[in-house]
């Protein structure tokens, strides 16, 4: 694979790109300019970008107001805060008013390692993807981040981006085009298929990888929008076999839950969900946080090995 | 873009405060009326904003019921939810849409929900019902205005309760380091909360030294007094640079004597009895029916 890079650099390069040719595009930010990666945004357009201060809610209600007006608002935080900190802004000025906000959750996952459960955001597509009217989208290697945010700036309505600060290779084939709704099938395979998004999709597909030396055919999904979720690829991954989930969340609520309601109310298979298992994550870096919990293609490898043996 | 009549001053246009007047009667009517069809609702705080709804509607601001999303109107931000019969008998007075539609109010279907919602009631700006969320939205819009150089201006009225939530604060150290004169909050200062004074729950006061301290411009006025109301929103900005802040002393359930300035009126509904009584009382207020 490639070598690795910060999907924020793609982020801000095309965020960017988008307020050069559209005049609505604002970017709004808690104290968040820096770890949003907007230093050059601010530099380039500084009558544009509004720094609330560190207030959450304001963010969101702030950026409604914005939309209200017909800015095109990208409003980017800490992911652990501004979804969890400003849940009721999001739930009722962004998704119940159709506000036209895009909202940025940086660093989200397990990125903060080693700051501790209050700054893990591994509930955050649980509880975006609950809410009518959001779009909810975890772009995984810097081609797919740089076109969803053209995507989301181009749609009427709000969007949660879940990006990360933890450097990934390119996972998407030269030509690549993200829609949004439309998973990307990486890999195709026979047995089972390991379905993920964001940071677990290179290991899914290294994983899948091992797998052959396994004599297991192991397909990958890219599940990039969480909302809403891709049905027809969902439906046919269980055609094929049995599925694995692999997500930087909890296993309740998120990816796993997300493909399991699919699953259960169209071509019932045995699905396997590796996450974080509800538990608050000990010490440790995003990388060690990662392996403790089996998010590794050794881990992933094992998980669907087991589940196609029992099948 | 449309093009505003300039606003009219209590010079130019004759008998205005009593037409205002009249108006606000009939937002009290139509209001208890539809609580009490409802068997639901909020008459205590929808009685005490009836004279500032009816100043901004119909002296103030600058909307045009033809054209509600017309991008140049001047957005009037009703943080306060929960008064949502005396807000969406405003609207339907200023013909937004017709006074007919009020009688649907909460009931099954309706476009008139408990509480707004911008998309589906014309002249509605924001969906407003937890508290605390209205200012951050106003602060918002009115900064679209200054990044476009627009000369719309941005209103909204909270309630004074609503305040204990920190959002607002947030909103209100927004406001003024982004020097958003072309902001305006109305506190509907009736002094009650759901269930006790507000003194008595989480005190307010000093308010009009807080906000000041917090740096915008104050005004406080006698909340039930058009011309009085009037005066500070044609004197906007009260302090150059710096948003303002009317406080308006207000009674909840202003207008009715076994409703003024009681706790239990705050989402108590009337009687068949009760609304009848009121009624008479209204009819008393400048208000022909």
């Amino acid at each position: 694979m490639s070598t690795k890079a910060d999907c924020r650099i793609a982020f801000a390069e095309a965020l960017i790109a988008l307020a050069e040719a559209d005049r609505r595009v604002v970017a709004v930010a808690s104290d968040s300019v820096g770890s949003s990666n907007l230093k050059e945004f601010k530099r380039r357009f500084p009558e544009r970008l509004v720094n609330v201060g560190i207030a959450e809610q304001n963010l969101v209600g702030v950026s409604a107001g914005l939309a209200s007006a017909g800015k095109i608002p990208f409003a980017c935080a800490a992911s652990c805060f501004l979804t969890a900190r400003a849940l009721e802004q999001v739930k009722v000025d962004l998704a119940y008013s159709r506000h036209n906000v895009k909202l940025c959750g940086m660093s989200s996952g397990l990125a903060y390692g080693e700051l501790g459960p209050t700054h893990h955001s591994i509930e955050d597509l649980a509880w975006m993807r609950v809410i009518a009217n959001m779009t909810v989208v975890v772009p995984a290697d810097p081609v797919e981040t740089a076109q969803a945010v053209r995507a989301a700036a181009a749609m009427d309505g709000p969007v949660f981006l879940r990006l990360s600060r933890l450097p990934v290779p390119d996972v998407h084939p030269a030509g690549y085009a993200f829609q949004v709704g439309r998973a990307a099938l990486l890999r195709q395979g026979l047995d089972v298929t390991l379905v993920a998004a964001g940071v677990t999709v290179a290991p899914a597909l290294e994983a899948a990888g091992l797998l052959d030396a396994d004599g297991i055919s192991a397909a990958v999904l890219n599940l990039s929008t969480i909302r809403p979720i891709d049905r027809e690829s969902i439906v046919a991954a269980a055609s094929r076999g049995p599925i694995v989930t692999v997500e930087e969340h909890t296993v309740y609520g998120g990816l796993g839950s997300a493909v399991a309601e699919a699953v259960v109310t169209s071509r019932p298979v045995r699905m396997r969900m590796l996450g974080v298992p509800g538990v608050f994550a000990p010490t440790g870096s995003a990388e060690f946080l990662l392996a403790h919990f089996g998010l590794t293609p050794e881990g992933i490898r094992g998980a669907a090995r087991s589940l196609v043996r029992e099948s | 873009m449309h093009t505003y009549p300039t606003p009219s001053t209590p010079q130019e246009t004759a008998g205005w405060a009593a037409e205002v007047g009249r108006r606000a009667a009939s937002i009290r009517r139509a209001s208890l009326r539809m609580v009490h069809a409802a068997r639901l609702g909020h008459p205590g705080g929808d009685l005490s904003c009836a004279d500032i709804l009816a100043t901004l509607y119909f002296h103030v601001l600058r909307v045009d019921p033809a054209s509600p999303y017309d991008p140049s109107r001047d957005r009037f931000i009703m943080s306060k939810g929960h008064a949502s019969a005396a807000l969406f008998a405003t609207l339907a007075e200023a013909g937004f849409f017709p006074l007919n539609d009020l009688d649907t109010y909460m009931q099954p279907l309706s476009l008139l929900n408990g509480h707004p919602d911008r998309n589906k009631v014309p002249g509605v700006e924001a969906n407003t019902g937890p508290l605390g969320h209205g200012l951050p939205i106003a602060v918002g819009a009115a900064l679209a205005a200054k990044m476009d150089g627009a000369t719309w201006r941005t209103f909204v009225l909270t309630g004074d309760g609503e305040l204990q939530e920190g959002s607002n604060w947030e909103a209100i150290m927004a406001a003024s380091q982004f020097g958003l004169d072309n902001l305006t909050a109305v506190v509907d200062r009736n002094r009650l909360q759901q269930g006790d004074a507000t003194e008595h729950t989480i005190a307010l006061e000093p308010l009009a030294d807080r906000w000041r301290a917090f740096g915008w411009g104050v005004v406080e006025v006698d909340g039930h007094d058009v011309s009085a109301l009037a005066a500070a929103f044609d004197a906007l900005p009260a302090v150059q640079g710096r948003p303002t802040c009317v406080i308006a002393r207000t009674f909840k359930g202003r207008g009715i004597s076994f409703i003024e300035d009681r706790v239990e009126w705050h989402h108590r509904v009337p009687t068949d009895a009760e609304l009848a009584a009121a009624l008479r009382e209204l009819t008393g207020d400048g208000g022909e029916e």
